[in-house]
């Protein structure tokens, strides 16, 4: 395998947890929720997922143990942010401190424990075509799950009368109350979509990423995936390109301690955290003739009778 | 049959003023569930976690000692989330404010420098600390990215880079490779205040902190402008208030708090720069600061109760081997129930038949 082969299989495996979290919290924030407890659905969902799938001894039972995780904390985020209309940059935070103690409690009994990791893809005669057959035939489940999954929900939200009900609860809550749309119940739709596939983002990096389950391993990826967001200015396919882009920043700076070049190891380490900052300054520098967030974003809907 | 909120005409102060104990009443009743799943006894786990520390005096001095940085970086905090500044990377700023100020300590170690390095530490601490603030801050005025992203990736930031320096440059020759400085020379070290004892100068100075932030938010016309700027941005501009440059101001005082945080930690209870000089003080103070209902008095006693769950915690974990992580859970859910009681302050539950057809179908 040549190491330019190499370099693009491991950036799809560094990508799949952003695109993943990044593609839940879309549908969420399009909903109007933001929702920053990505990183502590996240971490839930990285130790439930090996959990499960240490006990059961079964991949597909760890992703939906973490799918189902993500699912439990994000109905937490809900009934705080929808139910008791309390503020959700608060709540989300609130997710995830709870979400990282959570993590450590459940996660104690298995660090130190190894599983199989997923298994990749492969077809006879296609997963064998020099390059591009190992990238396109030759991966594991989840990265083309979270390919298909931006496209479901590119098609939902632009395709589907339900997507452009989400959306409009999002642009505009009070006329999409007032046309007779359940804006909550929607909502509570949309965060728990949210909270599934962080919980499935989590769970990915235990399941293929490492086989083992170490405390903190998410590492600020949930946070990450809430500047991608902002980075595709909340279009599923810019989202793709985004994901891309930092799981490529993730491995260059890997390669570049591996190849030993004079650079601590510590500020190679840093490089994502700051292409985020500088990304995002850049994004928002770049919007000057209003924000393409949707309108009603963050705030707060109770809805009158 | 469902539950809807209504508004309330006005805030309701009674609410406001019992609402943490609500909060701190439902987070101990949901402790006890915990303890019981994990198969303890409820009544003898929160003995330990929440009386046992008030009863020895060396406890106390710890539960001051865990308090001093939550209670100055919480009141920095406060003053941000009243003006609606979003800065949840005071765990970066304190440990920068720990880096910089360690480095004049490691410059001038086995000097023979006088008593200016400790004070000089101090500045430096603060100022680091508010520097770094300034960045998301700067980046969210000038740019109009997101504080609450930003301020978070440079926890990161200046995680690795602590690791890098008493890994690499400042590590102690003598450390037997272990990442760390060398102990701090008594010039730079924070004094204690007991002799033999661990509560230090910083505790002093933290009340200081506080007395200054009740001045600054009661008695202030900056004080005013941060809270109008908070509740009422229309009024605010309406005032000619700048909200842009609150931002930056209470951005700068909350990094200045927590980096003079962060080197009073390091030159106090610590006594060298190594990694993990913090579990998670900088997230911790958030749930202060809520608990505390941005409010300074409110915050020294938040402050305090955070601390308590901190030490019990640790004699939990010795005397009834329950896991440490349960303090962080503990925290969590605390400040999930002392937002759900603010709700209490703002709106009215009352329960509703959904629909019609509901109520003809009830008997």
């Amino acid at each position: 395998m040549g190491l330019i082969e190499a370099i693009i299989l491991s950036v799809l495996a560094a990508s799949t947890p952003l695109l993943l979290a990044a593609t839940g919290e879309l549908v969420t924030e399009r909903s109007g929720v933001l929702n920053l407890g990505v990183e502590g659905m996240m971490i839930v969902g990285a130790a439930c997922g090996f959990g499960g799938a240490w006990l059961s001894g079964s991949i597909i039972v760890g992703a939906l143990c973490g799918m189902v995780a993500g699912i439990l904390m994000s109905l937490i985020f809900a009934l705080m942010a929808l139910g008791l209309a309390v503020n959700q940059v608060a709540t989300g935070l609130a997710l995830t401190i709870l979400g990282i103690g959570l993590s450590g409690l459940i996660g104690a009994g298995f660090v130190g424990e190894r599983i199989t990791p997923a298994p990749h893809l492969r077809i006879p005669g296609l997963s064998d075509i020099p390059l591009a057959g190992r990238i396109l035939f030759g991966e594991d489940g989840f990265v083309y799950l979270s390919i298909a999954l931006v496209v479901g929900v590119w098609w939902f939200l632009y395709r589907t009368r339900a997507g452009l009900i989400l959306r409009a609860c999002g642009d505009n809550h009070v006329s999409a109350h007032a046309l007779g749309y359940p804006v909550l119940r929607i909502r509570l739709y949309a965060v728990m979509f949210g909270g599934a596939c962080a919980g499935l983002a989590g769970a990915y990096l235990p399941l293929a990423y490492t086989p083992f389950f170490i405390p903190g391993m998410t590492a600020g990826r949930g946070w990450i995936a809430l500047a991608l967001t902002v980075f595709a200015s909340w279009r599923p396919a810019r989202l793709v390109v985004g994901a891309y882009l930092f799981g490529a920043v993730t491995i260059l700076q890997l390669h570049a301690q591996g190849a030993g070049i004079g650079i601590p190891s510590q500020f190679m380490s840093s490089l994502p955290y700051l292409a985020t900052i500088i990304v995002l300054v850049l994004l928002s520098r770049a919007r000057t003739g209003g924000s393409t967030a949707p309108a009603a974003l963050g705030t707060v809907f109770v809805p009158d009778r | 049959m469902q539950l809807v909120l209504e508004k309330r005409a006005e805030r309701s102060a009674t609410i406001a003023l019992i609402s943490p104990l609500i909060a701190i009443g439902l987070t101990i009743a949901t402790l006890c569930i915990v303890f019981a799943v994990l198969g303890k006894n409820p009544i003898a786990a929160l003995a330990v976690y929440f009386i046992a520390p008030l009863t020895d005096g060396y406890s106390l001095q710890e539960i001051a000692v865990k308090a001093t940085p939550l209670i100055m970086i919480a009141i920095g905090l406060s003053l941000c989330y009243l003006a609606n500044a979003w800065n949840i990377g005071a765990e970066g700023q304190f440990l920068i404010g720990a880096v910089a100020g360690s480095w004049l300590a490691v410059k001038t170690q086995g000097t023979d420098a006088g008593h200016w390095v400790l004070p000089a530490m101090l500045v430096l601490g603060a100022a680091a600390g508010a520097l770094y603030a300034l960045i998301p801050a700067i980046c969210k005025v000038r740019f109009g990215a997101s504080e609450i992203l930003t301020s978070l990736m440079l926890v990161y930031v200046a995680d690795l880079l602590l690791d890098y320096l008493v890994r690499g440059p400042w590590r102690d020759p003598q450390g037997f490779n272990f990442p760390t400085t060398a102990e701090f020379d008594p010039v730079a070290t924070v004094p204690t205040l007991i002799e033999g004892g661990r509560l230090h100068l910083g505790s002093i100075i933290a009340l200081f902190v506080v007395a200054a932030g009740a001045v600054l938010l009661g008695r202030t016309i900056k004080g005013f402008e941060i809270r109008v700027v908070g509740a009422a941005p229309r009024a605010a501009r309406f005032g000619g208030f700048n909200a842009n440059q609150l931002v930056l101001l209470t951005f700068a005082i909350s990094g200045a708090l927590a980096g003079l945080a962060g080197i009073i930690e390091v030159a106090g209870p610590v006594g060298h720069l190594q990694p993990g000089i913090s579990p998670g003080y900088g997230f911790t103070a958030i749930i202060v600061a809520f608990l505390g209902r941005l409010n300074p008095i409110g915050i020294l006693i938040a402050g305090l109760f955070l601390a308590l769950t901190f030490i019990g915690g640790e004699q939990a974990q010795i005397a009834m081997k329950i896991p440490l992580d349960v303090t962080k859970v503990f925290q969590g859910i605390l400040l999930f129930y002392v937002l759900a009681c603010d709700s209490l302050i703002l709106y009215r539950f009352r329960l509703i038949s959904s629909s019609p057809k509901v109520q003809s179908g009830a008997h």
